[in-house]
């Protein structure tokens, strides 16, 4: 059998990212450009600010992807290059670099969904057995997604009103802590003696949807209060409380996901599962019930476009090809590529 | 000398082929075009008609703006990754001159308009040279009020020809404020034409495709506030 090399592309949010990964499984080169430094001092991401920057790194960022696995674009068997969901201008500079680079060079195309990347980076280091459970958990996403086979994806819990990471964005913010706040907040919970007690929302019986709104208004207003009376916020155990209460629902729900589903793996992704106190506990109670869990190492579990081309290679396997026309989808949905 | 040419800053499309001054195919749309889901199609088969492959293209010329901030976008994008990738010469220009350059009357001020909203217009001043028709560059492209623009055009006195959307949408007030000074180009001028955008190029330096980026005229609102914000605090 052939090896199959393909460039992934991804900006669908404030990272110029390229890479060439082989087999699906192989990272020859991982390549990103992050806006971080130029995004910080409006304190978050500005989408203009993002597409800007984009049409600025995009060529550059190829190139080096390319030169540093030491490919041609004739020894490529397809571009793959997220489609959606993220910010709507700048996911349209990737999907309209690829499709030139694509056409220039006769390479077949492939969109692809931003968090079936974030699935597929647990092949670049590990390997996903099915049947798994995927816990999607980002400043856009908090997904219980239930994978029976290679690109099958079944929804079975998200989260109705903030994402994770957004909450952590937020909470930051009225902490004074800088952005991104998330590492932030990680930390000083790590370090804090004590945690203030906050609510958990778990919905109903037996749900696998999420809810951070309640929370995060919790963790403002006792801030709030506090600055009134002119007490002392402690940060710190104010982070460890708000983190406490996010991992408690989160892992209470993952575990009886794959519980449920009688899966041999869970495997973590998006950026907040850089989150160390995630990693601990979630590793901690997956482990008492003998289920494998992954979770890539940092590089690839904030956006990156390895697992772009590793999710992009089990489409390109199964047949999956886009044309011309391919546009940004800012609210794509995640579907199967395979079928039963 | 094969030229591939691409004009998306606005809301139409225009992409077209010119081979040594010889045009070869040209497709235009006026319409309110999704230029990130049209315009690589239109190249496509813009190529195929023409019996072209991508590796026969000599060099490319894309519209860099001023316009729509997305539409301007696609088009630069494009344009870097295929001279880029295909290591062709790569040529911008401006989005207003290409839309001046649909005028052949020498000696007259042209001025192209497109509508930015909220009063505001990007607009530059541009006049063939009467000894061969070369378009010259009267006033640097910019972000302006309309009413400035026409209050300045008013006091010069000479006359003006008005083309481009910007100039249909805002015709009632370039009548009002020029009266008889001021003219309209005929509607067909009013959409850029890659052709021309061609011809423009062929005169400019190629760019640096890498560093290659479009020609806003305007900061980002974000940076515009964070800029505010600075000075005011510098003036504290
Ligand atoms: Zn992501």
């Amino acid at each position: 059998m052939n090896d199959i090399h393909i460039l992934g592309i991804e900006t669908s949010c404030d990272e110029t990212a390229a890479s060439v990964v082989k087999n699906g499984r192989e990272i020859l080169s991982n390549v990103v450009a992050s806006q971080i430094e130029s995004q910080k001092r409006f304190g978050g991401v500005v989408p203009e600010v993002a597409s800007r920057l984009h049409v600025e790194q995009i060529t550059l960022v190829i190139e080096e992807a390319m030169e540093q696995a030491g490919l041609r674009p004739e020894d490529l068997d397809a571009v793959a290059v997220t489609e959606g969901p993220g910010l709507v201008g700048a996911l349209l500079i990737g999907v309209n670099a690829a499709k030139a680079f694509a056409f220039a060079h006769g390479l077949p195309l492939i969109g692809v969904h931003h968090i079936a990347g974030h699935v597929y980076a647990n092949r670049l280091d590990g390997g996903m057995e099915f049947p798994l459970v995927a816990l999607i958990i980002s400043g856009g996403h908090t997904e219980l997604v239930y994978m029976e086979r290679d690109g099958q994806f079944e929804l079975i819990g998200e989260t109705r009103d903030d994402a994770a990471g957004e909450a952590y964005d937020k909470v930051a913010r009225v902490l004074g802590l800088p952005y991104p706040g998330g590492p932030h907040i990680d930390r000083l919970a790590h370090e804090a003696e004590v945690a203030v007690e906050f609510p958990r929302a778990r919905l109903e019986e037996g749900s696998y949807d999420f809810s951070f709104s309640g929370l995060k208004s919790a963790v403002i207003n006792h801030v709030h209060n506090a600055r009134q009376k002119g007490q002392e916020v402690g940060t710190a155990s104010v982070a460890a409380g708000f983190q406490e209460s996010v991992i408690d629902v989160v892992v209470e729900k993952t575990v009886r996901a794959a519980k449920e589903k009688g899966v041999r793996q869970v495997i973590a992704a998006g950026g907040v599962s850089a989150n160390k106190g995630l990693r601990a506990a979630l590793g901690e109670a997956l482990e008492k019930q003998g289920i494998r869990f992954s979770v890539p190492p940092l590089h690839l579990c904030t956006d990156n476009a390895a697992m772009i081309a590793a999710a992009g290679t089990s489409m390109f396997e199964a047949g999956i090809r886009s044309d011309m026309s391919l546009n940004g989808r800012p609210g794509m949905e995640l579907l199967s590529w395979s079928a039963e | 000398m094969i030229w591939l040419g691409l004009d998306t800053a606005n809301a139409p499309l225009s992409v077209a082929l010119v081979r040594d001054g010889e045009l070869l195919a040209e497709l235009n749309s006026a319409m309110g075009l999704n230029h990130s889901e049209g315009a690589m199609p239109a190249v496509e088969q813009l190529l195929k008609r023409a019996g072209l492959r991508p590796a026969d293209i000599d060099a490319i010329a894309v519209s860099e703006g001023p316009g729509s901030y997305t539409g301007v976008r696609i088009g630069v994008t494009i344009a870097k990754t295929l001279a880029w990738t295909l290591d062709k010469p790569l040529v911008g220009v401006s989005s207003l001159r290409v839309l001046a350059s649909n005028i052949f009357t020498y000696g007259v001020t042209i001025c192209p308009l497109i509508d930015a909203r909220r009063g505001n217009v990007y607009a530059g001043l541009y006049r063939r040279r009467h000894e061969d028709g070369t378009l010259d560059c009267l006033l640097e492209d910019r972000h302006m009020a309309l009413s400035d623009l026409l209050g300045q055009l008013k006091k010069e006195g000479n006359p003006v020809v008005f083309v481009g959307e910007g100039a249909r949408k805002n015709e009632e007030a370039l009548k009002q404020a020029l009266g008889e000074l001021g003219r309209r180009a005929h509607f067909t001028q009013d959409i850029p034409r890659a052709s021309l955008l061609i011809t423009e190029a062929q005169k400019a330096e190629p760019e640096a495709v890498h560093a290659f980026a479009p020609e806003y005229r305007r900061i980002t609102e974000a940076e515009a506030n964070w800029q505010k914000a600075n000075r005011e605090a510098g003036e504290k």
